[in-house]
């Protein structure tokens, strides 16, 4: 029974790892090598961004080829200590995840290039961006991995540096917003860690090909639906679906803007990547059991959302209705779980990745030329910069989802992808919600943006400094572009979301001795 | 039989952090946080099941372990779970403490700066 030691084909990855396989591992390492760097600097405030921003270009890189790679070769796998999957723990990068990473390194990148203005020196010797890459490390990482566990360990990571960001300069309004946050995200994360418990109590591994497999095997006599359940309302509370959803609104409008603007594109998004990387690879049929819920719980979130987006008179409150407005329509692509329905969702969210992160940051010089964020005060935003006010107004169009931008083509194939399945309600919830969010987008252009500043209503500073318009510039560039050619993103994202629906490639990659 | 009372320790300590999470008070919350953290790790040792008490160790000589021994990785997946839980406790006290010298309460319902009670709408007309 003891083999002999020669014999470690069997346990261990013995040839050599492909260069191009390091990629996989790249981002989230990157991130926490350079984070703890900028760590042991923290003092020099001036030295934070000069090593910050390149880290973040690179990390940028790092997608870019990533993601290259494996759109040519198809889902990468690499196991950590050269264990064999599933003793080692397994990080798998498929189009999904990739693509994610891509998004997320570039929402990161312009949110460094932002806070060279927004942050002061007081919030970079509090650490902003150590916190920035930890919290990069996080969301790649979560983005990567293929082994479940080390998906929570991920999620903890974020969740700390989110900590530290939204805490950034321990105003009274930063510290109420976020003992909310931070325990209800404790407790969604906890769900998640206790259906992950039960998970390992059934199947006895945390790899989710490998767990993919053997649910396969044995779905008759296994209590699955109960852990895709408990899955669902873990990953619903994580991205803010109805009615798990109240600890966004009360705190995301606290922090810093450029921590809002990262926070409303990545945080929430990792939800709904998780959502569909474990209902969509690992309970596909409870998954269809369950997309009534699902879908309900969409409608409400995006319809509440907008509602919520129209009573605000505050501008980054507002924003963070609309955020929820968005999750939303991708839980109903996720509940369809069509290559139409979720290939809109896997759009929709780099969609909402980068227009979510222009309208922070939007809202953010917004609130310094007109001196306040609350409507009924602001004005007058067109005349001291028609350019801002255009380059605004393009990131409104997109978040209302009209054309030619790109918020139009996902709701148009998550619409059709509803109507095919015969479930107009979901289909009108879609729209109803595009069109209370235009509303409430209109409503703000026309009061802060074209309304003549009054007399009595407060001026606050005139210049815009170029960190802060180059993002919003190129934020809004990208909702253009994907708007007027979406066919390449498109097909990329149908594509993902094929490898999600069959997840035999994903599993191949872990197992290649697997048909 | 180890585990039936296991289970029925898990339900209680559940069933003790959930009530005291209830609480609009923020240090029974806390306390709530710290059981629920708990009974999360004793349910991943149960869900790793209750084995005999021997260490896996492999003895010299050998390539696989000749006796019945624990499940090691639930305790490396308890380990993981009970540092992140204490950090994140750890955390909490200070923000905890931060927010009832600033905000001067420890009852949530009070807790209303950032989401301030009669806010004006937007305005309904131009």
């Amino acid at each position: 029974m003891a083999a002999s030691p020669a014999d470690l084909s069997a346990a261990l990855v013995l040839s050599p790892v492909p260069p191009a396989d390091w990629f996989v591992v790249l981002p989230p390492a990157w991130c926490l090598l350079a984070g703890s760097v900028l760590l042991m600097l923290r003092k020099k405030r001036r030295l934070q961004p000069l090593l910050a921003i390149p880290a973040l270009a690179l990390l940028v890189l790092f997608d870019a080829l990533l993601f290259a790679h494996v759109l040519e070769n198809g889902p990468v796998t690499m196991v950590m200590g050269r264990w064999l999957p599933p003793f080692g723990i397994a990080f798998t990068a498929d189009l999904t995840g990739a693509l994610f990473a891509l998004a997320g390194g570039l929402v990161a990148l312009a949110g460094g290039i932002y806070a060279l203005t927004d942050i002061d020196g007081e919030g970079r010797r509090y650490g902003f961006y150590p916190f920035l890459l930890l919290l990069m490390a996080g969301v790649s990482g979560a983005f990567l991995t293929g082994d479940i566990f080390n998906l929570y360990v991920w999620f903890e990571v974020l969740l700390i540096a989110s900590f530290g960001l939204l805490v950034l300069g321990s105003e009274r309004r930063q510290i109420d917003g976020a003992i909310k946050y931070a325990f209800l995200n404790l407790v969604a994360t906890t769900l998640f860690l206790i259906a992950t418990g039960y998970l390992y109590g059934i199947f006895g591994t945390l790899n989710m090909a490998d767990i993919a497999l053997k649910a396969a095997a044995a779905r008759e006599w296994l209590p699955l639906m109960t852990l895709a359940a408990l899955y669902v309302l873990a990953f619903g509370m994580k991205a803010a679906a109805f009615p798990v959803n109240f600890w966004l609104p009360a705190s995301y409008h606290t922090p810093r803007i450029v921590v809002s603007a990262l926070f409303a594109a990545l945080l929430t998004k990792v939800g709904i990547y998780a959502m569909m990387r474990v209902m969509m690879t690992l309970f596909p049929l409870e998954r269809e059991e369950l997309s009534l819920l699902i879908a309900a719980a969409g409608a409400a979130t995006m319809i509440l959302g907008a509602l919520g987006a129209l009573a605000q008179s505050d501008l980054r409150r507002l924003l963070g209705y609309a955020v929820i407005s968005g999750i939303g329509v991708m839980l109903a692509g996720v509940s369809l779980g069509s290559p139409g329905g979720l290939g809109g969702a896997i759009f929709y969210a780099l969609h909402s990745m980068i227009v979510m992160t222009g309208l922070y940051l939007a809202a953010g010089v917004a609130g310094r030329l007109a001196g306040t964020f609350d409507l009924n005060g602001a004005g007058g935003l067109h005349q001291r910069s028609a350019l801002f006010s255009g380059l605004s107004l393009m990131l409104f169009f997109a978040v209302s989802s009209l054309p030619p931008f790109s918020g139009f083509w996902p709701k148009v194939m998550v619409v059709k992808a509803a109507l095919d399945i015969g479930a107009w309600w979901l289909a009108a919830a879609i729209l109803l919600a595009g069109f209370l969010t235009t509303i409430a987008f209109g409503r703000v252009y026309l009061l802060a943006y074209w309304r003549p500043a009054g007399a009595g209503r407060p001026a606050g500073d005139g210049r815009i400094p170029a960190s802060a318009m180059l993002p919003i510039a190129a934020f809004a560039a990208l909702a253009l572009l994907f708007g007027l050619l979406p066919e390449p993103l498109l097909a990329v994202a149908q594509s993902a979301a094929r490898g999600l629906i069959d997840p035999a490639a994903y599993i191949r990659s872990v197992f290649p001795g697997v048909t | 039989m180890t585990e039936l009372l296991f289970v029925i320790l898990i339900g209680l300590f559940f069933a003790a952090a959930v009530y005291l999470m209830l609480s609009k008070f923020l240090v029974r919350v806390l306390l709530g946080v710290v059981l629920l953290g708990n009974a999360v790790n004793l349910l991943l040792f149960t869900a790793g099941r209750i084995l005999r008490e021997v260490p896996p160790i492999i003895p010299a000589g050998h390539d696989v372990p000749v006796a019945l021994t624990a499940n090691p990785l639930p305790q490396a997946l308890i380990l993981t779970a009970i540092v992140i839980s204490f950090s994140f406790f750890a955390f909490l006290l200070v923000l905890v403490y931060r927010a009832y010298q600033d905000l001067g309460t420890d009852d949530a319902n009070e807790m209303r700066v950032a989401e301030p009670e009669n806010t004006p709408g937007p305005p309904t007309g131009y």
